[in-house]
């Protein structure tokens, strides 16, 4: 797989109103992020549940889950993958945190955030922290072969909780 | 904002607390993170030593704990059986003894193992038991999170996260590379 997407045109970036979407996280519930208007949401898009590795993207989250909870935040993890296959991926690792399923239509919700690969057929890993107001404040997609890890989003939940307190 | 090119790196430097192997003025510095229950870090673990084998002295390494504890019900308990050995002068020792037998971490083993390794296994079993070395395995795993560990083994080369293979060749390469930069 190649590093760089020609076809992606890029996150959105800090500044932009976060779009509003409605995805299904279980087969009969559904997730809107504006349910979480007043706190911090970090928006992890995936290529695909079921990673070959220890400590892929979406486990090595849910081992820092209470990093984040300590800013107040809210993961969404995001793939096209469909709603049973998170269930089963999620019940494997054990994850505690939601995992959306952009998969009718596909990848629309990735499209609207500049992270889906229309020639692969599924998302970056573009990651979005977005503030209590609904507004981005960091975007990130790193090369598809790459975990990019925790540090950014933690920065980034940093820098918004600073500006929180001295405001 | 895209940071494509922004190298994720070591926000805790080596330094006294750590558990190095190898020369202070070695011209390489390998960080790995790594969790005692993981496979791929079993499997990283005989390259290493023969990384070490063939750089000797210019090669310093240095090992941290990121037990991923969700996936891995022994890691934290090895990890900190690890520090408990390391306070008494066998870090290394139990390490091997760990990657070695990383299919029998229950906490039973962990006793044999310090016992097999010559520590005084009634402290031992006792900092155990308290937790003692709980929150210095946390440190650890929170200094990789912030560093950018993205999985187990994570490794660093000279305080910046290496995104390549860690096969041997590969990391052999990109150590003696660095080493060359260095100089």
């Amino acid at each position: 797989m190649a590093d760089t997407n020609p076809f992606a045109a890029g996150p959105l970036p800090p500044g932009t109103p976060a779009p509003d979407f409605t995805l299904h996280n279980a087969p009969d519930r559904t997730v809107s992020l504006r349910d979480f208007r007043g706190q911090p949401v970090i928006l992890a898009f995936y290529p695909a549940d079921w990673s070959p590795v220890c400590g892929d993207q979406m486990s090595l989250y849910n081992e820092v889950l209470s990093e984040f909870e300590g800013y107040g935040a809210k993961l969404l993890g995001i793939s096209v993958d469909g709603v049973w296959c998170h269930a089963a991926f999620a019940g494997d690792r054990k994850l505690r945190f939601p995992l959306l399923a952009d998969f009718e239509p596909k990848g629309a919700v990735a499209r609207r955030y500049g992270a889906y690969r229309d020639g692969d057929g599924f998302t970056e890993r573009a990651l979005y922290v977005i503030d209590g107001d609904g507004v981005i404040r960091w975007s990130y997609v790193s090369p598809i072969g790459v975990n990019p890890g925790a540090d950014g989003i933690l920065r980034a939940l940093d820098a918004v909780a600073g500006e929180r307190t001295s405001a | 904002m895209r940071r494509r090119d922004a190298a994720a790196a070591l926000t805790l430097p080596v330094g006294k607390r750590d558990h190095i192997q190898g020369s202070t003025d070695a011209a390489v510095a390998l960080v790995e993170y790594g969790d005692y229950e993981c496979p791929h870090c079993g499997r990283a673990y005989p390259i290493i030593k023969a990384i070490q084998q063939r750089m000797g002295p210019r090669l310093r390494f240095v090992y941290r704990n990121f037990p991923l504890r969700e996936s891995h019900p022994h890691a934290q308990h090895a990890a900190e059986a690890a520090e408990a050995a390391g306070a008494q002068g066998k870090f290394w020792e139990m390490h091997d003894r760990l990657f070695e037998r990383q299919f029998a971490l229950d906490g039973e083993y962990l006793i044999e193992y310090a016992g097999d390794v010559g520590l005084d296994v009634a402290r031992f079993r006792k900092e155990l038991s308290d937790g003692v070395y709980e929150p210095r395995v946390r440190e650890d795993f929170r200094s990789g999170v912030t560093s950018g560990v993205n999985g187990t083994p994570t490794f660093f080369i000279n305080g910046v996260r290496h995104d390549d293979s860690w096969d041997l060749d590969p990391l052999l390469a990109a150590l003696e590379e660095a080493a060359v930069a260095r100089r």
